[in-house]
């Protein structure tokens, strides 16, 4: 600790390259907290209580490939299942195409597998009761100024009507409201169809639903269950899949990218990039000290002691600008939640990110300061004081 | 008067690409304690090499040099930063003050390197600048000083650590004449009323007249050796 001011006073040497590679870490640590909360968000997708009692029933196909409603019954009856409810994916845009909407043909069972979404009984009644009735979420109602009793049309991009039309018109009958805030972003863009109406109105489904949901009786026989259903469908024209809502969130997620990787391969070109600049900043403060730090090794400093300052320095220069990197994202996760309009919930940044991220800050540290460490070690004193 | 440093047989040879070109010749010298010596000679004679082999900068090629009793030509490159930490103060001719560091924290850097506490490496750093007249510039940074006064912040830097030898490699040949009198009158004071041990390198007659003795080298041999 006693050194720490002479390894404070050489990082701020040259101020202007100091703070303009600081400028770099920052951006590069912010960058890694959101990115890292993205990587979490995804991953924690459909990880609650709620969900570990759901499986998910889909074609082993493929997510897009539908299965017959008369599935239905037969789930209903294998061992382990309390309840089973099925949707089909709509493909709702609101106005322009661009204004996609979270939006299903559910059965009418299919609230009583979801208690983490509240509406009141008297608009679910409304729901059952309306063949074009909708129920949406709330933070969807919000986002286009829609209230209860709105007629809306509701354009989808795959299923047109006994006319051809794909533009569909949708009485609002309820509001759904979230009760989980995990989940929340999700089901507060929800928008909820009758499965009967759709299934009436378009000539392209003929009793076919998209997946299938169940509860289960018992948290811990998931697996036999799943077993259970899949067989159902084995050597058919339909097999299917059944898996945990997280499992099955995780691989719709990955069908449509790897989140992971794509943020594994940016933050690894970032990184990469900060290491040349730190590393050449380093580089070029050490090399312009070669006197002082001669000087300090004839006043009695020695090799060992000399190597650690640069490494030091070079820590330190990491950790101050990783710090304020990751305490900045962790100051703008929940303002970019709430920008992304419920689209995106990001946890906060937390213990593991901050371990991993100052893990890789010391890491980066003594890779950027190892080569101009040890050349300040290896510095011989006659030879340096000559220059 | 003990001898404080005995150099015995001295060479020391460097590679200038493939040829060897030997800079000090058997060099034989006895330095006594409290001496104030000018160590003078051409450009290329060899003074500042044999400086930096007496102060523990360099190695000798061959032969020995002891310093108050210690075979320093036998120590490891750690043992030797040690050594030359606790026994030898070091003054050079562009002074080599930290650039981003005050005067006062040059002065403490050397105590840096002991295991007394903040608050005494302070005060004696503090009386260390009082001694070379400085005591009022602690806080300035080397920018902010003349070099008549960088070389005295360093010249305080040299003594904080109370060693006995003191090591001067052109100590005032980057200075105007007033400012170097009052370096070498300094250095004189610290060697008549300190006991420090002076060993100054110098081209300027003028300065070695403040020595109690010089020594001439030419081409690495001892060539003549006068009282002052």
């Amino acid at each position: 600790m006693k050194y720490l001011h002479l390894v404070w006073a050489a990082l701020f040497r040259r101020k202007t390259r100091t703070i303009l590679t600081l400028v770099s870490i920052v951006a590069a640590f912010l960058l890694f907290g959101l990115l890292d909360a993205v990587r979490a968000s995804f991953e924690e997708a459909g990880q609650s209580a709620n969900g570990a009692q759901r499986l998910q029933v889909g074609s082993k196909l493929s997510f897009i490939q539908t299965l017959p409603y008369s599935l239905e019954a037969q789930i209903a009856q294998v061992p382990g299942v309390k309840d089973v409810t099925f949707a089909n994916w709509f493909g709702g845009a609101y106005q322009d195409p661009h204004n996609q909407v979270f939006s299903f043909a559910v059965a009418p069972n299919y609230l009583d597998l979801y208690p983490e979404i509240a509406v009141s009984d008297a608009e679910k009644k409304a729901f059952l009761a309306t063949r074009t009735g909708v129920l949406v979420g709330e933070r969807l109602a919000q986002k286009f100024h829609w209230k209860v009793g709105d007629r809306i049309p509701m354009q989808s991009t795959i299923f047109p009507d006994r006319e051809g039309s794909k533009n569909w018109t949708f009485d609002i009958v309820g509001i759904l409201h979230s009760t989980d805030k995990k989940s929340g972003g999700f089901f507060d863009q929800m928008f909820l169809l009758n499965w009967k109406y759709f299934d009436d109105t378009t000539p392209f489904n003929h009793g076919q639903v998209g997946w299938y949901v169940t509860r289960v009786t018992d948290v811990n026989r998931t697996d036999a269950v799943a077993k259970g259903i899949d067989a159902l469908s084995a050597n058919s024209d339909h097999e299917t899949r059944s898996q945990t809502e997280q499992a099955a969130t995780a691989n719709w997620v990955k069908q449509l990218a790897d989140i992971g990787l794509i943020v594994r391969s940016i933050m690894g070109a970032v990184f990469f990039t900060l290491l040349l600049l730190a590393g050449n900043t380093m580089m070029q403060a050490v090399r312009e000290r070669t006197s002082e730090l001669a000087v300090m090794k004839t006043i009695g400093f020695t090799d060992a002691s000399v190597l650690s300052m640069v490494l030091a320095e070079s820590v330190l220069l990491l950790m101050l600008g990783g710090v304020l990197g990751l305490g900045l994202a962790s100051l703008l996760v929940p303002f970019v939640s709430a920008g992304s309009g419920g689209m995106l919930n990001l946890p906060t940044v937390g213990a593991s990110s901050w371990a991993l991220g100052v893990g890789l800050m010391v890491l980066f540290g003594v890779m950027v300061g190892v080569v101009p460490a040890m050349s300040a070690m290896r510095l011989n004193i006659v030879d340096a004081l000559r220059r | 008067m003990a001898t404080l440093i005995k150099i015995r047989d001295v060479s020391k040879l460097y590679l200038r690409g493939k040829q060897k070109v030997e800079v000090l010749h058997h060099v034989n010298l006895d330095i006594a304690e409290g001496d104030f010596l000018a160590l003078m000679g051409p450009s290329g004679s060899g003074k500042t090499t044999l400086l930096n082999l007496i102060g523990g900068l360099d190695l000798p090629s061959g032969g020995s040099i002891t310093v108050g009793g210690q075979r320093i030509d036998q120590l490891g490159a750690t043992a030797l930063a040690r050594w030359r930490a606790s026994q030898v103060g070091f003054v050079f001719q562009f002074y080599n003050l930290m650039p981003t560091l005050s005067a006062q924290r040059n002065v403490e850097l050397p105590l840096l390197l002991t295991k007394l506490s903040g608050t005494e490496r302070r005060k004696r750093a503090a009386i260390a600048l009082q001694l070379v007249g400085l005591a009022d510039r602690a806080t300035h940074k080397p920018t902010e000083l003349s070099g008549g006064q960088q070389q005295r912040v360093s010249i305080a830097r040299a003594i904080v650590s109370d060693p006995q030898l003191l090591v001067c490699d052109e100590p005032t040949g980057d200075l105007d004449r007033q400012s170097a009198e009052e370096v070498l009158t300094l250095l004189r004071a610290l060697n008549r009323d300190h006991g420090k041990t002076i060993l100054m390198v110098t081209h300027d007659p003028k300065a070695a007249e403040y020595a109690n003795s010089t020594l001439e080298l030419d081409k690495g041999t001892l060539v003549e050796r006068q009282l002052a």
